[in-house]
């Protein structure tokens, strides 16, 4: 999750975790990058939640994230792993916190990228399991780091955001996440 | 260990490669007592797939002994006989818990490519290209099984090695094409392809109480052990299969009708590869056909049931004969865990003898030849079965 670090990485662009946009939307003189993306996941929403709501658990599931610290009530300090074996850090504050529900969060005065994102958790009809919805939203800042930043996301944030998911789900359902790493093959 | 990998087209080789190491919790290593070579494997040999990298290690019909289990694997022990399937699934997704293990969405680590391609991502598949998930396969001494504790089905020491490696994939995938076209009985049916899926086909079919078998194909061989296997043959070079059909069922067409050819040919991904496929059709011997022929032969309110192998388009399917007639089609890569059990209880009743449909048994070291062997449909070859 890349994004997710990355959106946390980013910049609290105030609010602006715009629901209902579907992807990211960036114009010549407008940096804010807002993504969105679903997984269904074959469990509760109230054990989805539990799992995130344990914020020092996330490095597990985001890819891209070294670690995140929880520090007084509602306040964390996150730190993402940055081209040229640098970091990034920022602390971020829970903004909206429902069991079950949703999880948002956005970073703090200071932050060298505003961002601010939010994960919720919706039953599905006939016990079809969880429609798990992340949404990043952030600022990469002008200047050498956010072209660091904006290399730490990649040219596909969603893409990169999405297979982190995939790789949630499959610790979800299986407990493991499918891997050939490692497996023989007849190439030298 | 020994491995027979992809080269490219008509260029397998058997090498030695390092043996397969556990890779997760749920993961088990089987040495391979028997293995075989599908159809479906062809399409990989003649090079229509895509995905594929040079040093692929193929095969997807394998059986063992459990030699390793990792952490997550509580049910399965060193020494165990096991039949594993095509397919890999997870057990805890909702395909897998509704029955729909082919279905699985955990198992394919390549996954987004298969999204892009099909919308969402079947299970994972040994030995059967990158798109499907990119798994080493079983023609090998060893292989790494994930989701160990899932897949791999324990076979009693009353079957032999022979009665049971199909349970992996062709006697599940012939069962399954008549099982879910709802054979209950009474039907005629006609089966196009007397290949390995096709033969279980057949016979599934009259397991399931179908009253005639029609079997469509060319090859004489194939035809005699469909006549074995209770079924009336069409041999399409000699008739116009079309012709053929109508005379057999009064003009009214089979009630069900399973394509157990397959597109030899894959169209997944680039309009060039797509483009190269249609072109490669054109020399092939009319198994384009077999599934436009099977709609227009079909009874008003039939049912198709695809069995072939499809992966990517096809050209000029005839949709307004399927839907005015009201058609119903089934298809699908098989569910093999939903049929090991009942399959092997119809295999210790004497019911079946899946080893019919061997016809050649080989040496891993000749598995290269054996392909040439079968792709060629040399020497009246119908199954290759290796033993490493």
């Amino acid at each position: 999750m890349t994004l997710l670090v990355a959106g946390a990485a980013l910049v609290g662009l105030g609010v602006a975790v715009a629901l209902g946009a579907r992807a990211r939307s960036r114009t010549p003189n407008d940096r804010r990058i807002r993504i969105e993306q679903h997984v269904t996941i074959n469990r509760s929403p109230e054990e989805l939640y539990r799992v995130w709501r344990n914020l020092e658990g996330l490095p597990q599931i985001m890819r891209h994230l070294e670690s995140v610290s929880e520090l007084t009530e509602g306040r964390s300090r996150w730190t993402a792993k940055a081209p040229l074996g640098q970091s990034v850090s920022w602390e971020a504050e829970i903004t909206q916190d429902l069991p079950g529900q949703i999880i948002a969060w956005r970073s703090l005065a200071g932050a060298d990228v505003k961002n601010a994102g939010s994960v919720s958790f919706t039953a599905l009809p006939g016990a079809r399991g969880t429609d798990l919805k992340v949404v990043l939203a952030y600022e990469p800042p002008a200047g050498k780091v956010g072209a660091a930043l904006a290399k730490l996301f990649g040219e596909e944030p969603e893409m990169q955001l999405r297979e982190d998911l995939r790789r949630f789900k499959q610790r979800m359902e299986t407990g493991e996440v499918a891997t050939t790493e490692g497996q023989p093959s007849g190439r030298a | 260990m020994k491995a027979l990998c992809w080269y490219g087209r008509g260029d397998v080789r058997v090498e030695r490669v390092p043996d397969p190491e556990l890779l997760n919790p749920r993961d088990a290593i089987v040495k391979v007592t028997r293995t075989a070579i599908c159809g479906s494997d062809l399409h990989l040999y003649d090079a229509y797939i895509p995905t594929m990298r040079k040093g692929d290690i193929l095969g997807h019909e394998f059986m063992g002994e459990v030699v390793e289990v990792g952490s997550g694997v509580d049910n399965l022990a060193v020494g165990d006989r096991v039949v594993v399937p095509f397919p890999i699934a997870c057990g805890g997704c909702y395909f897998c818990q509704n029955d729909l293990w082919s279905l699985c969405d955990n198992s394919n680590p390549n996954a987004r490519l298969a999204e892009a391609l099909f919308g969402h991502a079947p299970a994972g598949i040994f030995g059967y290209s990158h798109l499907m998930g990119g798994y080493a396969g079983g023609q090998a001494e060893y292989v790494r099984v994930p989701f160990a504790d899932v897949g791999p089905f324990k076979v009693p020491e009353s079957v032999s090695d022979d009665q049971v490696l199909f349970l992996t994939d062709i006697f599940p995938t012939g069962y399954q094409a008549a099982e879910v076209a709802g054979i209950s009985g009474g039907e005629t049916v006609a089966v196009w392809g007397c290949g390995p899926v096709g033969q279980f086909a057949i016979r599934s079919a009259l397991m399931l109480g179908a009253e005639r078998v029609i079997a469509i194909d060319r090859v004489p061989e194939r035809l005699e052990m469909a006549k074995q296997g209770g079924a009336e043959v069409i041999n399409y070079e000699e008739v116009s299969s079309r012709d053929a059909l109508t005379a057999l069922t009064g003009g009214r067409g089979p009630d069900v009708c399973i394509e157990a050819v397959g597109m030899e040919a894959h169209g997944m991904g680039a309009a060039g590869v797509y483009d190269r496929l249609k072109q490669e059709l054109k020399v092939e011997t009319g198994r384009p056909h077999a599934l436009r022929e099977a709609i227009l032969a079909c009874r008003k309110g039939g049912v198709v049931s695809v069995a072939g192998v499809f992966g990517g388009f096809i050209d000029k399917l005839p949709m307004g004969a399927a839907f005015n007639k009201g058609l119903t089609f089934k298809m699908g890569q098989t569910h093999v865990h939903r049929y090991l059990k009942p399959l092997l209880a119809r295999i210790e009743e004497g019911a079946i003898d899946p080893s019919f449909v061997i016809t050649h048994r080989l040496a891993l070291d000749d598995a290269p030849a054996g392909y040439k062997m079968f792709r060629d449909k040399h020497d009246g070859c119908v199954k290759v079965v290796l033993q490493p």
